[in-house]
């Protein structure tokens, strides 16, 4: 069989670009020389293999969380149901709500685990697994709409704070939502539990049964969707400023629950040009810093 | 399981892809039940000649022979380079290449643009609707028709209203028109109490089943004014034929101006002032948009008191397609003649002036500030740069007209581009490429990405699905030192 994975250097010298079917990751990991490339050789070799251990439970991934079901065997499949599963009684969820961040956090283990670094990051399309020795910190920078690329400002993850993990979901991203958040992103402590979240939170954001809103079952659009026949947003209108605050109360109720319940650290909610934030962790605060002199991130 | 849907087996996510749609990857469509690689990567090469078969970038086990990289004969536009979405960095290729000992940039992306639209010029004279009617496109409305330029009816199609702000049908059938107009496909669009026209790019437009061919000179009564002094003295009478204004030589101004006696003639139809006529017949596709074949049916009987035998008689259509010559014979009746070769010349000039009748589309949309952001880490800087015309703005390696005033607003000229040059994305919104190029030293004065730039050559050595195709002919080159940008407005300085 042809090497289907890409392995390459970005042209900066500095980032590594790894790319598998849908699933890619720009990567970089910081420290000595040696141990840069010790850690790009033990990401690399991990990522050849994942996206067939996906491949191979894939009928498991995209049922829905139960209990009673039985683990997977993958190491980054289980990863996405440890994500998804404390959703499970209460939200129709599946592991797949948690790929991305799943497998930005498995490849960051592996080159932490390999070698000793000052830190490292795996960006996944925008879901992010952040690695922070002592004293080291991170910038990030936020979207307000995944499509548009405006930054709304930038955050910064500090080694002292627990937070590991960023995502982002929305209708408007790759994958499909049941709410109608242009974007959510959320900070937790970890890559997989922050996608699956702000998937949670992004389906809340709603206003069911609004006449602007255009939904479509899942089926419809891609035939193998993990989300069946659920109704999935294709377009939203122009919402008058009370329906955007009520939208965003309902994605900001839900997103305080999953902060009381300890599952994220923060999130900012967007829609329509309006932004809310909940939850406050000292210095990774989801406050939007204005973009500086040198605004721009990594990611 | 939906019988249309295609198996993609380019990875083992093995995704079931509907026609139109693309799978989990974004990468791989389906388009009319054929699995497709989307976007290859356009890089333009001086050096092809236009109409040569394009040819893979780099064909695999190949070796590279070395025509690129340093000479400047090697563009790369932003079609298929894809954009930065959906992490917020410096737009996807950044390219340095030396022209003439000066190195400059290009810094290329796919933007992603919800404010976009086409203008659309008709050339036709043909009414094909009232200004502000409706314009549709599988039913739904796309845009609207806007204020007629001479000699062509202008629709104004898309913009973000159409795109986001009505109905999910109403923004998939006007990203769709945008899509296929932009790339050169054929188009109908019906207009609210108007007509039905298919519209493409570079071709004649289709009007109600019937397709254009000329562009008239102008009315009846311009043609007479604009070639009066040509006829004088070659012969005695002619009539215009037109749909709108039919003229008549020696009534007109211009007549009475160079003394042409009074030929006793009669029209038909409705007299506007001296020598110009309305309604002289149904409008149509034979004489000068009228519905006749013969012309003398729009006279009526000569004045026996004015004409006289053997008076000299042209008739001819506004666009010099059509056109007769007569003679009276004793009873005052036109007995058709061979043309006189010194009027063949001014009926040749007609038509000579009178220029095939096309539809143009310009593609017109803004780059906002985050596209721009993609370039420069201060926006703003790049929009000054534009409008002092250090940084030229092309679009798909064409020339593009900057809209002076605030941001990047800028047209151009859908057929001027590498084929399939746009693409949309389900939001729905056009992509479309754009590139800036501009001086290293400039490129780093405003606050450029100057980390990220690299070699043109370095494009080569890797990256499958890159296409090269041949620059075309009439564009400026993009990376040409000297040549002035498309834009001559400056700005003031701030």
């Amino acid at each position: 069989m042809r090497q289907r994975a890409q392995i390459r250097m970005l042209a900066d010298g500095r980032r590594m670009h790894l790319h598998d079917g849908p699933i890619d990751l720009i990567v970089e990991a910081f420290g000595s020389q040696r141990a840069v490339e010790m850690a790009y050789h033990a990401a690399s070799t991990r990522f050849v293999t994942v996206l067939d251990e996906l491949c191979g439970e894939l009928w498991y991934l995209r049922r829905r969380c139960s209990p009673e079901n039985e683990w997977p065997q993958g190491a980054v499949a289980r990863r996405m149901v440890a994500a998804a599963m404390p959703y499970a009684p209460q939200y129709f969820i599946t592991p797949m709500a948690a790929v991305a961040g799943a497998v930005a956090e498995e490849i960051l283990a592996t080159m932490v685990a390999a070698v000793e670094l000052s830190s490292a990051y795996v960006n996944d399309g925008g879901d992010i697994a952040v690695y922070l020795s002592p004293g080291e910190k991170f910038v990030v920078g936020m979207m307000e709409r995944p499509d548009r690329r405006s930054l709304l400002g930038t955050t910064t993850l500090h080694a002292a704070e627990p937070v590991r993990g960023i995502a982002t979901s929305g209708w408007r991203g790759r994958s499909s939502s049941l709410g109608i958040a242009d974007a959510v992103t959320v900070l937790a402590d970890r890559a997989a539990a922050a996608d699956a979240a702000a998937t949670i939170i992004a389906n809340a954001v709603d206003l069911p049964g609004h006449p602007a809103i255009v939904r479509v079952p899942a089926c419809e659009l891609a035939p193998d969707s993990d989300l069946g026949d659920r109704l999935v947003t294709q377009a939203v209108g122009e919402l008058v400023s009370e329906e955007v605050h009520h939208a965003l109360e309902a994605g900001s109720r839900t997103a305080d629950l999953l902060l009381r319940m300890g599952l994220i650290r923060s999130a900012a909610l967007s829609l329509q040009g309006e932004t809310r934030v909940v939850g406050d962790v000292g210095q990774s605060k989801m406050i939007a810093t204005p973009l500086g002199e040198r605004g721009y991130a990594h990611a | 399981m939906a019988d249309d849907a295609i198996r993609c087996d380019a990875c083992p996510v093995l995704c079931y892809i509907k026609p139109g749609r693309t799978g989990s990857c974004d990468r791989y469509g389906n388009h009319e039940g054929k699995l497709v690689r989307l976007d290859p990567h356009v890089v333009l090469h001086r050096a092809l000649e236009r109409g040569e078969a394009v040819k893979p970038f780099l064909e695999r086990g190949r070796e590279w022979d070395g025509t690129l990289g340093s000479h400047g004969e090697t563009f790369v536009t932003a079609i298929g380079a894809g954009t930065t979405y959906p992490d917020y960095k410096p737009a996807p290729f950044i390219i340095s290449s030396q022209v003439e000992g000066v190195d400059m940039v290009t810094v290329v992306t796919e933007g992603i643009f919800s404010y976009c639209g086409v203008k659309v010029k008709i050339d036709t004279d043909r009414h094909l609707g009232a200004e502000c009617s409706t314009v549709r496109a599988q039913g739904e409305a796309v845009g609207h028709v806007t204020t007629s330029e001479y000699g062509s009816q202008m629709l104004s199609l898309g913009g973000v209203r159409h795109l986001t702000g009505g109905s999910r049908h109403e923004g998939t059938a006007t990203c769709e028109t945008l899509l296929n107009l932009c790339n050169g496909k054929a188009v109908e669009l019906k207009i609210d109490d108007g007509a039905k026209v298919v519209v493409q790019a570079g071709q004649p437009p289709i009007v109600d089943g019937v397709q254009e061919e000329r562009m008239r000179v102008g009315c009846g009564s311009a043609t007479i004014g604009m070639f009066a002094k040509q006829w004088f003295g070659k012969v005695d009478e002619v009539v215009v034929v037109d749909d709108h204004i039919t003229g008549v030589l020696s009534e007109h101004q211009a007549g009475k101006l160079l003394g042409v006696p009074e030929t006793g003639i009669k029209l038909k139809g409705r007299r506007s002032t001296p020598g110009r006529y309305f309604q002289v017949a149904e409008p149509g596709t034979a004489w000068g948009g009228t519905e006749i074949d013969d012309p003398l049916t729009i006279l009526g009987k000569f004045n026996a008191k004015k004409a006289w035998p053997g008076l000299r008689l042209l008739m001819v259509s506004t666009t010099g397609e059509h056109h007769g010559y007569f003679e009276l014979d004793e009873d005052l009746k036109p007995k058709e003649k061979e043309l006189p070769v010194d009027l063949r010349e001014s009926v040749a000039r007609i038509k000579e002036n009178c220029e095939p009748a096309l539809c143009t589309v310009l593609f017109m949309a803004g780059a906002g500030g985050s596209l721009r952001a993609g370039v420069t880490e201060n926006p703003v800087k790049l929009t000054h740069s534009v409008s002092d015309a250090f940084t030229r703005v092309t679009c798909g390696g064409a020339p593009v007209y900057v809209w002076p005033g605030g941001g990047i607003t800028f047209m151009a000229d859908v057929t001027r581009m590498p084929q399939d040059a746009f693409g949309y994305v389900p939001t729905p919104a056009l992509v479309a490429p754009i590139e800036f190029t501009l001086k290293l030293a400039d490129y780093a004065a405003l606050g450029g990405y100057v980390e990220h730039v690299r070699p043109l050559s370095s494009l080569i050595a890797k990256d499958e699905g890159r296409q090269r195709v041949a620059a075309r002919a009439e564009n400026p080159w993009p990376l040409e030192s000297g040549m002035k940008p498309a834009t001559t407005v400056k700005s003031k300085k701030r």
